[in-house]
């Protein structure tokens, strides 16, 4: 059994698990499943400023910090406890297309030759480490969410602007994905 | 005439309490529905819902960067496969929670709020998208990553929160 869970989880079985964190956070506390929003009240707690949009009473959400320190140790137990020692099974065509721009450790699910310490301070590092998070921090908030916001919880709950947001969340990886990212891996 | 005072101040408070909620709510879709005063403790049950979810995003790979960039390179199902099934299966949840009218297990009644559209969901989404092939994780995935021992990913958090506090400074010059 524990062999089984060790292995990389089947899309199956991971939508399934991800779907139903929608329904056991509305019925723990009537609370809607997002995690864009904790960057938010982490502002609102640390840093409010004289911002208005900071200005909120940020404890009522604490449980979305919780829930945001659980995924960071959710994410250690699985990698300390069931971690599968596999390499990273990766489409030939992606590796192919990797390996050109010297790409080609596939012991860890984050590709450790382009998020490391050392490359922090190279320009290809400031692009995926720092200005890659800059977007999403920026992008998230201004779309309202993020893929558990918008494309699991909002289209759950059958909001069109969700679909609308989800679609741009798309249109934009797939730009940038193709026609942005190969170049800044050649950096 | 003291009831009516008392009436009045929890008139008062409703009404605080409400602008609160939509500066909440602004910009947000996960907002917290429940009107209860809950202890601190209360909000274990969250983080043990985060580990349950931490450990689902870090074993099906969600947080791999390959992953992402194999689903917007149209070279892999799997990602499809996962946000398609969570959807379905939260489209199901949903249903039968109205249908049912099933409460929390405090015995509130289960609220659900319409989102407005803005055109932030356009401009920001994009952005959004943009950055989430760069970095190859949204933010939860960023949060298991950065459990998962890649210790670089704090500043891409700290990056991300930057972002975050830019937007709220200029969000009113912004098209909205």
């Amino acid at each position: 059994m524990l062999e089984l869970i060790k292995q990389p989880w089947h899309w199956s079985v991971a939508g399934v698990l991800i779907g139903l964190t929608v329904p056991l956070l509305l019925i723990l506390g009537n609370k809607n499943f997002g995690i864009s929003a904790n960057l938010r009240h982490i502002c609102a707690a640390c840093f409010p400023g004289n911002v208005p949009f900071f200005k909120y009473n940020w404890k009522k959400e604490i449980w979305n910090l919780f829930f945001a320190v659980g995924i960071i140790i959710g994410g250690f137990l699985a990698m300390h406890f069931l971690h599968d020692p596999a390499q990273v099974k990766v489409a030939p065509a992606l590796a192919s297309s990797l390996a050109e721009n010297g790409i080609n450790d596939y012991s860890e699910l984050v590709p450790t030759q382009l998020f490391n310490w050392d490359n922090l301070l190279t320009v290809k590092g400031l692009f995926f480490m720092v200005i890659g998070g800059f977007l999403v921090g920026f992008g998230t908030r201004y779309a309202g969410g993020c893929t558990s916001g918008h494309a699991i919880s909002g289209l759950a709950n059958l909001q069109w602007p969700s679909l609308v947001a989800t679609i741009c969340f798309m249109v934009g990886g797939f730009i940038s994905a193709n026609l942005i990212v190969p170049y800044l891996l050649k950096l | 005439m003291s009831a009516v005072a008392s009436k009045n101040t929890v008139e008062f408070k409703e009404e605080v309490n409400q602008s609160d909620f939509e500066v909440r709510s602004l910009d947000t879709q996960c907002v917290n529905a429940s009107q209860k005063e809950v202890p601190l403790y209360y909000n274990i049950k969250y983080l043990f819902a985060g580990i349950f979810f931490g450990v689902i995003l870090v074993k099906s790979e969600v947080i791999s960067w390959f992953r992402i960039q194999e689903m917007f390179r149209l070279q892999s199902f799997h990602m499809y496969g996962v946000i398609g099934t969570a959807v379905v299966v939260g489209i199901f949840s949903i249903f039968l929670i109205k249908k049912l009218k099933i409460k929390t297990i405090h015995g509130e009644d289960i609220e659900f709020y319409d989102k407005k559209f803005t055109k932030g969901q356009i401009y920001g989404g994009l952005i959004f998208g943009l950055g989430w092939a760069i970095t190859g994780a949204c933010p939860g995935p960023l949060f298991a990553q950065l459990g998962s021992g890649v210790t670089v990913i704090a500043v891409t958090i700290l990056s991300a929160l930057a972002g975050t506090w830019v937007y709220g400074k200029f969000r009113e010059k912004l098209p909205n």
